[in-house]
């Protein structure tokens, strides 16, 4: 369809302006990071890397960084796996049931996170599981299932079954079919989910704001707190750290892509 | 389990032994929902019900006390303007992805897939020193001339916050489906006679509702629930109701009518899935067609 010049400008412009709104704003951190003053006031002062320092130094950071890594690792192994099993039950089901369980396990997406965290928090104040590793890596798994699940469906339902006939037909067992055949050409699909379900981990603030204590905190609790407390430009410093990783996590992912693509062409 | 079996083996098996199987597969899952989810869940239902004393008392005291319904209001009046301002700017973004070559796409794309991995409290940590009083908007804003603007701790900040984080869940939905539009209908209407903004608004924005509509949705939904960006953003004025929640339950530990609160939230949520699954679907099997 051939576009009126103006619309075409305009429409550049408007592109433009959402793409810097989407991205630029974060990108605020990084300056913040370096200022010599303990305050998040615009434009910062000077040079100094005493916030980053404070963060590796400071117990209150580090030990709630450590914890959030601790939690987000057992998270993405334990929703990789049980997501996982859970597509490849639903690929086997029959339609309508299949879509009625995907259904259920896809919730934990759209209750709204405060109910979701009061309702989990009463029942961990009577399991004395609050401040606990067990219960914030059982919340955060169920709250990372459903990425896992979406993913591993989007490359089974992709996956030519007749490829596993063809092993079985050559002789192959089923442990030999499925780790042979099966499991590498899903595997793109579940490395995303078990990515997705570390951020998603890694992130999480809601719940863990409410099950937490100050002996166990996520680095996303310390960060809020932080916030609401004082401006502690350490805060951006953190932030500019976790911008730098995801940046090196997404780029990761898309050469995992690509390659996925390239492979499957 | 029929994990490596051929075809033939497959129709062998009867058909309760293979949806056994595949429900086993399934079970660590639904396991764990129950426990995680549905307990909660069904705690808070309870409790809402049942504390103090058994009885309608807490929704009662909900839905006659003024300051709730405010709140309640502008809960939804919050969100509602949420999803207005991402339709209007989703739009244009989601038709130039289908619109512009591969690697401007991936450009654009990766525009909006950024902030979808970037933690949400340090997205929420830069609107606040975006926004505040000594922040770069109002900075920039004096030196125009305009002083005084109070962008943090009022509605407007929290607004501008909440559709920045959530403009990917409606680029998405829209740019699949504008993907699939077929647009030799466009130019079948401008040989028939249509100029471009008739063509546009009888033929594409008809073709793309589906997305606007699946979109508005997820958004509106989301938005509903928001607790961190009201809580750094907003003020005493933009309180919503996921911080009335967690106000009665940890400051004041009153889990029946924090719990009655919570219950309204999530009643609001499904009711509004349900109403939108039927028309999403139907929309969609049209515009596909």
């Amino acid at each position: 369809m051939a576009m009126h010049p103006l619309t075409r400008v305009l429409l550049g412009l408007a592109c433009i302006l959402v793409g810097l709104w989407l991205v630029a704003p974060t990108l605020v951190v990084v300056p913040m990071s370096f200022n010599e003053n303990k305050s998040l006031a615009f434009p910062p002062q000077g040079f100094s890397w005493q916030w980053y320092q404070n963060f590796v130094t400071n117990p209150e950071w580090s030990t709630s960084f450590l914890n959030s890594l601790k939690v987000a690792t057992v998270v993405a192994v334990l929703a990789t796996v049980i997501g996982t099993l859970a597509a490849f039950g639903l690929d086997r089901m029959r339609a309508r049931s299949a879509g009625l369980l995907r259904m259920l396990l896809l919730t934990p997406m759209v209750v709204p996170g405060v109910v979701l965290a009061i309702g989990i928090y009463a029942v961990y104040l009577d399991a004395r599981l609050v401040g606990t590793m067990t219960g914030f890596v059982l919340a955060h798994t169920i709250l990372a299932l459903p990425f896992v699940l979406i993913a591993v469906q989007a490359s089974l339902e992709v996956f030519d079954k007749r490829l596993e006939t063809a092993a079985a037909s050559l002789g192959a067992g089923r442990i030999a079919t499925f780790r042979t055949v099966t499991l590498p050409l899903i595997a793109p699909g579940i490395l995303s989910g078990l990515l997705f379900a570390f951020v998603t981990s890694f992130d999480e603030v809601i719940v863990s704001l409410f099950i937490t204590s100050p002996y166990m905190k996520t680095l996303p609790v310390q960060i809020f707190t932080s916030i609401t407390r004082d401006a502690d430009p350490t805060v951006a410093a953190v932030g500019t750290i976790l911008l730098c990783a995801t940046t090196i996590l997404i780029g990761g992912g898309l050469l995992l892509l690509g390659r996925d693509r390239r492979s499957s062409l | 389990m029929s994990a490596s079996a051929t075809p033939s083996q497959r129709d062998a098996s009867p058909p309760s032994r293979r949806s056994w199987g595949a429900l086993a597969l399934a079970l660590p899952a639904l396991v764990l929902l129950v426990v995680v989810i549905g307990y909660p869940l069904a705690t808070i239902v309870l409790r809402s019900f049942a504390e103090p004393q058994w009885g309608l008392q807490n929704y009662g005291w909900f839905f006659s006390t003024p300051i709730n319904l405010i709140v309640l209001q502008r809960t939804f009046a919050i969100s509602a303007w949420v999803t207005v301002v991402c339709v209007i700017c989703a739009y244009p973004f989601a038709y130039a992805m289908t619109a512009v070559g591969p690697k401007l796409g991936l450009l654009l794309t990766l525009c909006v897939l950024i902030p979808f991995w970037v933690s949400g409290v340090v997205r929420t940590l830069s609107w606040v020193i975006l926004l505040q009083d000594s922040g770069v908007i109002n900075s920039m804003l004096r030196s125009v001339g305009l002083d005084g603007v109070r962008l943090i701790r009022t509605q407007t900040g929290v607004v501008i916050g909440m559709a920045q984080v959530l403009l990917p869940f409606m680029v998405l939905p829209l740019y699949s489906v504008m993907k699939g539009i077929d647009l030799r209908l466009v130019q079948a209407a401008r040989s028939l006679g249509a100029g471009p903004i008739r063509a546009f608004f009888t033929v594409y924005l008809p073709l793309s509702l589906p997305g606007i509509y699946a979109g508005a949705i997820i958004v509106f939904i989301l938005a509903l629930g928001f607790y961190i960006t009201p809580a750094l953003l907003g003020g005493p004025r933009s309180t919503m109701l996921s911080t009335l929640v967690q106000n009665q339950v940890l400051s004041l530990l009153q889990w029946g009518r924090g719990g009655a609160m919570g219950v309204v939230l999530l009643v609001a949520t499904f009711v509004l899935l349900a109403l939108a699954g039927p028309l999403m679907r139907q929309k969609h099997k049209q515009g596909t067609r």
